[in-house]
């Protein structure tokens, strides 16, 4: 017998990252809402946590993902009967990582980008690179889709390196939805790097419309397609929509600011538990956004 | 000189209003907004700026395409994905650590300074206020916050004022880590959500691991009743103490659209909430006696 779901031609996925300036917009109610809708109409899903410092997806999911794998970052190790102590090494190293003490190299591992440009100068081929745990890729299949998010380890500096990794070990599914982390620089930039859209969630505030100008500048220099969704309508002021307006920026979507909608995000439901005639606005938009629209 | 940092791990649960009403309350102080990669303090406090300059940090790789030979030893070398196909830099993805520059045949690659940002000094009605821009999409946001807290420190030093407002970037990783490093203490902003819950614990451990006295509070703090009760057990259980509940306030955005801070609107039940928890701050603290 034939599996005809195998023998489907796979297209390409595409990829939907939720982005934006401010914390605490709505990236991750936006993000479980549009792979939930996908899943829901029967589209193959994988949901992506990429905000590896304060991951929350798995939270409405009502799962607790179990570990796929250890995220690591190569950090080099001297072999101190080969070192010489010449120093290169020192020299080579862009971040201060390793330092001369009584003549000998010492590294600081939680300093390290892994580039391992030292290995590569040492004369005596006295490094070795070893992995340092900096944090954990977990995955579920739950509620009908792939979920994966990464877990940085708290304590450690650098959560890019995760992000690209988790990334790449994504389940390929048609679609990819990344909850991505705030903010304007690299995890945010990680996180969104190889997206096939970027959706900017803002509230109509003073602070929101400022974070959403940072971000708009982020995804213009990145040169990725992109379009706002303002959540918690009416909360505030008008200025986000006409600011928009002016630049040209499209939105996609307006959630009105809603008490209900509030206290069900906070004991931990979602957007559709809420509003599930929503499912099929979810559904149109990302259709519309890959060039399947009707 | 105190320095407190306000964190939340949870981005968008009201560091900045708690931040900004603190600094009026305090009367004197140094304000430092360390959420350089999203920095919104400045529209609250009326400010004018007295000195400012770049933020110069790290390398970026520049590849010369008339020396280029088209190798692609760079490529293979790029631990960051950020030399392209065609043999490009890409500028959002190099870490400018040399590794390519240094192992190009052809000499065709140089690092050039990067100008990641750039930090002011202003003044302030209750004194002065470090605040920084970091450049859209630029790297280092964790030295520029280690900058800006410098900065605080001088101004608090040739001022003789004895406290630092730190206003912290939302998550738990570098920016972060450079804004609580040295603190006197935290101060965790959480919101009765299952989410605020989460983060509120990862920012706990961050400062635990840093040995940093931290306290909570609870913004919004009716909106789901059983949520705020959860984050108070959890709390005392680890012996960290919440300072208060402010409740769910439309004033706080109208404060915002205003231009002012929460505080300055003292009708409004938020405001008096967080005067109630400045003063327990005092009082389980020695912020004002340095």
């Amino acid at each position: 017998m034939i599996d005809i779901m195998d023998n489907k031609p796979r297209r390409r996925p595409f990829t939907i990252a939720v982005a934006s300036g401010k914390g605490g917009t709505g990236k991750t109610t936006l993000a479980l809402a549009m792979a939930l809708s996908l899943a829901n109409s029967g589209e193959a899903v994988a949901l992506l946590d990429a905000d590896v410092e304060a991951p929350n997806a798995h939270l409405f999911l009502k799962t607790e993902p179990g570990q796929a794998l250890e995220a690591t970052l190569s950090v080099p190790q001297i072999n101190e009967t080969r070192c010489t102590g010449c120093g290169k090494c020192r020299e080579a190293c862009a971040f201060n990582a390793i330092v001369m003490i009584c003549g000998k190299p010492l590294v600081f591992g939680e300093l390290c980008h892994g580039c391992g440009g030292c290995r590569l100068v040492c004369p005596e081929s006295a490094i070795e690179e070893v992995p340092r745990t900096t944090g954990w890729l977990e995955s579920a299949e739950t509620n009908g889709l792939s979920f994966m998010r990464g877990r940085l380890k708290v304590g450690e500096a650098k959560s890019p390196p995760l992000i690209r990794t988790l990334l790449k070990n994504a389940p390929q599914r048609d679609w990819i939805i990344i909850d991505s982390p705030p903010g304007t620089s690299c995890p945010v930039i990680a996180a969104v790097r190889r997206a096939d859209f970027v959706l900017l969630v803002t509230e109509p505030t003073p602070f929101g419309l400022n974070d959403l100008k940072l971000a708009v500048g982020m995804v213009r220099a990145v040169g990725l397609p992109f379009g706002v969704i303002v959540n918690r309508a009416g909360l505030g002021d008008r200025e986000v929509q006409a600011w928009c307006r002016k630049e040209n920026i499209p939105i996609m979507m307006e959630i009105p600011f809603s008490r209900d909608i509030a206290r069900t995000y906070a004991g931990g439901g979602t957007l559709l538990d809420a509003d599930p005639d929503k499912m099929k606005v979810f559904v149109e938009l990302a259709l519309s956004l890959a060039g399947r629209g009707a | 000189m105190k320095q407190l940092v306000i964190l939340s791990g949870k981005g968008g649960t009201g560091k900045t209003t708690v931040t900004a009403s603190f600094a009026i309350l305090a009367g004197s102080c140094v304000l430092v907004d360390a959420d350089v990669d999203a920095a919104d303090l400045h529209l609250v406090v009326k400010h004018e700026v007295r000195e400012s300059d770049n933020f110069i940090s790290g390398k970026e790789a520049v590849i010369s395409e008339e020396l280029c030979s088209s190798c692609g030893i760079c490529r293979n070398l790029c631990r960051f994905d950020a030399i392209t196909e065609d043999l490009h830099i890409d500028p959002f993805s190099c870490e400018g650590c040399g590794v390519c520059a240094r192992a190009c045949p052809a000499e065709a690659i140089t690092m050039h300074d990067s100008d990641c940002g750039r930090w002011f000094i202003s003044d302030s009605a209750f004194g002065p206020f470090v605040h920084a821009r970091l450049h859209i999409a630029a790297e280092n946001s964790g030295k520029l916050v280690s900058l800006v807290r410098e900065k605080a420190r001088e101004e608090a030093e040739q001022k003789g004022i004895g406290l630092i407002l730190i206003d912290g970037p939302p998550g738990v990783g570098c920016p972060v880590i450079a804004a609580v490093t040295g603190c006197d203490a935290a101060l965790i902003v959480t919101e009765p959500t299952r989410s605020g819950l989460h983060d509120m614990k990862r920012a706990a451990e961050l400062t635990a691991h840093f040995k940093i006295p931290t306290f909570v509070i609870i913004n919004k703090a009716d909106l789901h009743d059983e949520t705020a009760r959860d984050i108070e057990t959890w709390c005392s259980a680890k012996g960290i103490k919440t300072l208060g509940r402010i409740p769910f306030d439309s004033a706080v955005v109208e404060a915002m659209s205003s231009g002012k801070s929460l505080i300055e609107l003292p009708e409004a039940p938020a405001a008096a909430a967080l005067c109630n928890i400045w003063r327990e701050m005092l009082s389980e603290t020695e912020l004002l006696n340095a």
